[in-house]
Order: structure tokens, then sequence, then C-alpha cells
């Protein structure tokens, strides 16, 4: 039962009826609570609505620019390096939910795309090109360049370390 | 081109609509969470020290899932009550590196051994790169 509600209106629309539900019973059981938590929503609503605005804004232009047959063509090129350097900059590039990646990377792992080349690629994505004005405003130039330059670097060590222990 | 630019915006769309219920349900449940919890309990989670803040960080993150943009938000909110960095900064690159929650679907379509060598390595580099981050912003 609970299962085909959550498949009919979909997983993000029941966490949200959930957290609403929270708050009908704090208003029910501790109105002073609910006053206090309503407030800090809104402050940090109207605190991120102007991010998130640039947040949309890049995605489509992302979208526009990456799709799945353009990460496809760089991927499984010859060259080497050329390998590594694509799965960084599609990895940095691309969007949406991870999972949503998975049938491409096994359908061209089974192609022969190596191990090391999809954990670069998945590691990558943590690198967040639309997220950029938001971590600047918030935690400031000189930490995004750091964890930019090491999650970069890191990728490849992961892709090293995955390829070695998965023999491949 | 025009078509193009219908499937940009159309996933686009799709994206925000995925996003904004998310969003707003973790925006609600951290403002019941921070209203309810007193101001000392993350301090108590947290202990100050560097190796373990950061393993505490990058586990919570590896067990939460979402948009990175929420792991952000979260982590400012963290920050407000002043937990350290090095946790803040496990926490968010751990949410979009480790993922226990897709772990089944990862396993199952690139392989078992290929998601838990991955998500392994993610959660320890995750801690690494909290711990040089923090050092060299110190050092500037």
């Amino acid at each position: 039962m609970i299962r085909k509600i959550v498949v009919k209106i979909g997983g993000n629309w029941v966490f949200l009826i959930s957290i609403l539900f929270l708050y009908l019973l704090t208003l029910f059981f501790n109105k002073a609570l609910f006053i206090k938590s309503m407030l800090y929503a809104k402050n940090v609503v109207i605190e991120v609505i102007p991010v998130l605005v640039i947040v949309f804004v890049l995605t489509f232009l992302a979208n526009i620019w990456l799709t799945n047959k353009k990460a496809n063509k760089l991927l499984t090129k010859k060259a080497s390096f050329l390998q590594y350097m694509s799965a960084i900059v599609l990895g940095i590039l691309s969007s949406g939910p991870i999972y949503m990646w998975y049938p491409l990377l096994s359908e061209l792992k089974e192609k022969g795309l190596k191990n090391s080349l999809i954990a670069i690629f998945l590691y990558n994505r943590a690198v967040k090109i639309p997220l950029i004005p938001m971590i600047i405003y918030y935690f400031g130039l000189p930490f995004l360049l750091i964890t930019t330059f090491f999650m970069i670097i890191f990728s490849l060590i992961n892709g090293y370390f995955v390829a070695k222990f998965t023999n491949n | 081109m025009k078509k193009k630019y219908n499937i940009a915006l159309k996933n686009t769309f799709n994206n925000i609509k995925n996003t904004l219920p998310v969003l707003f349900a973790i925006i609600l449940l951290i403002a019941w969470v921070i209203s309810f919890i007193p101001d000392s309990f993350y301090s108590k989670i947290f202990t100050g020290n560097n190796a373990a803040d950061s393993f505490l960080g990058a586990l919570i993150g590896s067990i939460a899932t979402g948009n990175p943009v929420n792991s952000y938000i979260i982590g400012i909110e963290l920050l407000k009550q002043n937990v350290g960095l090095v946790a803040v900064t496990a926490f968010v690159i751990s949410w979009v590196t480790v993922g226990v929650v897709q772990f089944p679907a990862e396993a199952l379509l690139l392989g078992k051994k290929f998601a838990l060598v991955r998500n392994i390595i993610s959660f320890i580099s995750a801690i690494i790169i909290s711990i040089l981050t923090v050092l060299i912003l110190q050092l500037l």
C-alpha cells in the first residue's frame, strides 16, 4: 500500500508530505517550536532563492551543451591521456542524479571502458560548476580552489586504486 | 537547434520538479531539527579533533543523499552552529562521492566489487581532503 503511494506520487513528494505532517504534529503539541521552526525556515528560503535561480540557469546551460552522445564519444577514444582528461571534464560537467549515469557507464564498461575511468568520472561529479557562486559566497574562493584541486587529484588516485583492487 | 533547447529546457524543468520538493522538505527539516535540538548538541557530536570530526562528517555525508545543493545548505547551517570546517568539508565531499543509498544500484550495474572499493576509497579520500583543505586554509 505504502509502496504504491510512493510509486504513484514520487519519493520526493512523500518526503515533503512527511515533513509537513511533522510540522502539523508540532503545531498541535508544541506551538512555540512550530513558530520557531517556521521563522527559521523562512529566513533560509529567502537566503537560498537567489542562489537557486543561478543554479537552475547553469543546469539549463549544462543540459544544452552536454548530451549522453557527446560523453560516449569522448570517453571511448583511444588515447589514454585524453581518456583521463575526458573522464575528469565530463564528470565535472555532468548534471542530474548520479544513478542516472549508471546505465550509460555500465554499457560503456561492457564495451571496454576501464573501471579507473568510471571511478574518475564519478568522483569528479563532486566538482559542481552550478554551485560555484554558492560555494564562493558561503565558503570563500580559497576554499573552492583548494577543494576543487584536491578533488581532481584524488579522483585520479581513486581511479588508480579502483583499477588495482578490481583487477581492471 | 530548437529541439535541443526544448530538450534542455525539459530536462532542467524535470530537475527543478524533482529537486524543489526535496529541497523545501530539507529546509523545513533542518529548521525543525535546529529549533528542536539545543545549540550545544553538535559540539557534543563533533569533538573539535580534526581527524575524528572529519570521520564523523564523512560518515554523515555518506549516509545522507540528495541534490548537492542540499549538502552545502546543511553545511552552512552546521558552520553557523559552530561545527568545524573540517567536519563540514568532509560532509559535503562525501555527500556526492560516497553513496550508501545508491550502493545497490551501483553494485548491480557496475559490479559489487567496483562499488565497494570505489565507495570505501571515496570515503577515505573525503577525510583526507577535508583535513588537507583546512590545514592549507590555516596557512593562508
